[in-house]
């Protein structure tokens, strides 16, 4: 919106003192996940060789050896983007002082957040305890992906006693990268929920009613929506490309 | 916390219905562009394909992810609805990331390039199998 020079008297950005500083906290968190991500980018460029993230994230609970590239990825963008509009709306319900209104979506935002948290669970659970034939020093060994063994290596010439293939080491620092990043990104997930949780609590209890004003909700909304703005980055570095 | 409110002297919020109607068309295209990247993605992988063409993609999937953020902070965040001045001292700092980015890929690469032209040992092992 444009406005004419600030001439003193009244705020000059016409905005709350906290709203503002939240955007300036995510500001700066937008700069400690994109160092993440750009180191990240920096080591994959610096390799000859990295997994394809098609075959690494190809599972789906309750579906047992199916090839299903990028499906249980998607679900959790999906889930996330859905709670994020259930949290605009929790947000403009706030504008209408319409407290049950932002009971309800807040709770289905909490439900969102949850889920995805339980989502990320079973990512990293499927991940840790894969079990996979590498080739290491001549030798086949069965590992999973955690932040010292990477199975996702280029195949080996060679096969198992089984006729499986087998494959090698892939670089180390693909599990640190995923792990962490993603960590970071589900901790903020999870302090989303619990500040989420107390924004409920608080809008039960009728503090906001009192206050006259929904503004806590519309700064917690900020947050969360931030959550679902660095999950678009983090899908498109760790999943699409 | 009463006087915080006097801070905020004129409100831009959209009328009700056609907010909604607003939050739902953007979800629509969010959800929308999400598929389409997945399915460039999965024709990366189903199809093997030129580098070059596969770089291509990669990279209109980076412009329709930049899309999909220009929509939640517009949109979802309101920063649209902003005083300019206030959008511009969120938007300008954030400009830092174009040499961030440029300048740490770049040195990546080198990196990559000088392993593999002085010690000929670093490509045998990590290209073994090109992957498809």
């Amino acid at each position: 919106m444009e406005t004419k020079w600030w001439s003193g008297g009244k705020s000059p950005f016409n905005v709350e003192y906290g709203k503002l500083m939240m955007w300036y906290f995510l500001m700066s968190d937008a700069f400690t996940f994109g160092a993440f991500l750009i180191s990240y980018g920096t080591i994959r460029f610096s390799q000859n060789y990295w997994p394809d993230p098609n075959v690494v994230f190809n599972a789906f609970p309750f579906a047992g050896h199916a090839n299903l590239p990028l499906a249980f990825v998607s679900l959790m963008t999906f889930i996330l983007i859905v709670s994020s509009v259930t949290m605009v709306l929790a947000v403009h319900a706030g504008h209408k002082n319409d407290k049950a209104g932002v009971i309800k979506w807040m709770i289905w935002t909490i439900i969102g957040g949850i889920a995805f948290l339980g989502c990320q669970a079973w990512e990293w659970t499927h991940l840790i305890t894969g079990d996979h034939a590498v080739l290491v020093n001549g030798q086949i060994e069965h590992i999973g992906t955690t932040v010292t063994r990477n199975p996702w290596g280029p195949a080996a010439n060679v096969a198992a006693h089984d006729g499986h293939h087998v494959g090698t080491t892939g670089p180390v620092a693909f599990g640190g990268y995923f792990f962490g990043i993603t960590g970071f990104h589900g901790f903020h997930v999870f302090s989303g929920v619990v500040i989420n949780i107390v924004m409920l609590l608080m809008t039960i209890s009728g503090v906001f009613e009192r206050r006259g004003h929904y503004l806590m909700i519309e700064k917690a909304g900020l947050y969360w929506h931030f959550v679902d703005l660095v999950w678009v980055f983090v899908f498109l570095c760790f999943y699409l490309i | 916390m009463e006087h915080s409110v006097q801070e905020v002297t004129f409100h831009h919020e959209a009328g009700g219905s056609e907010f909604v109607k607003k939050i739902i068309k953007t979800t629509i295209i969010l959800s929308v562009i999400t598929i389409i990247e997945l399915g460039m993605g999965l024709t990366m992988y189903a199809f093997p394909m030129a580098a070059g063409l596969k770089l291509f993609l990669k990279g209109v999937i980076v412009i329709l992810s930049l899309l999909k953020a220009f929509y939640i902070v517009g949109v979802f965040m309101h920063l649209g609805d902003e005083i300019k001045n206030l959008i511009m001292t969120i938007v300008v700092p954030l400009m830092l990331f174009i040499w961030f980015i440029a300048a740490f890929l770049w040195d990546g690469n080198s990196w990559k390039v000088l392993r593999n032209t002085y010690n000929p040992h670093a490509v045998e092992v990590h290209t073994g199998g090109e992957k498809h």
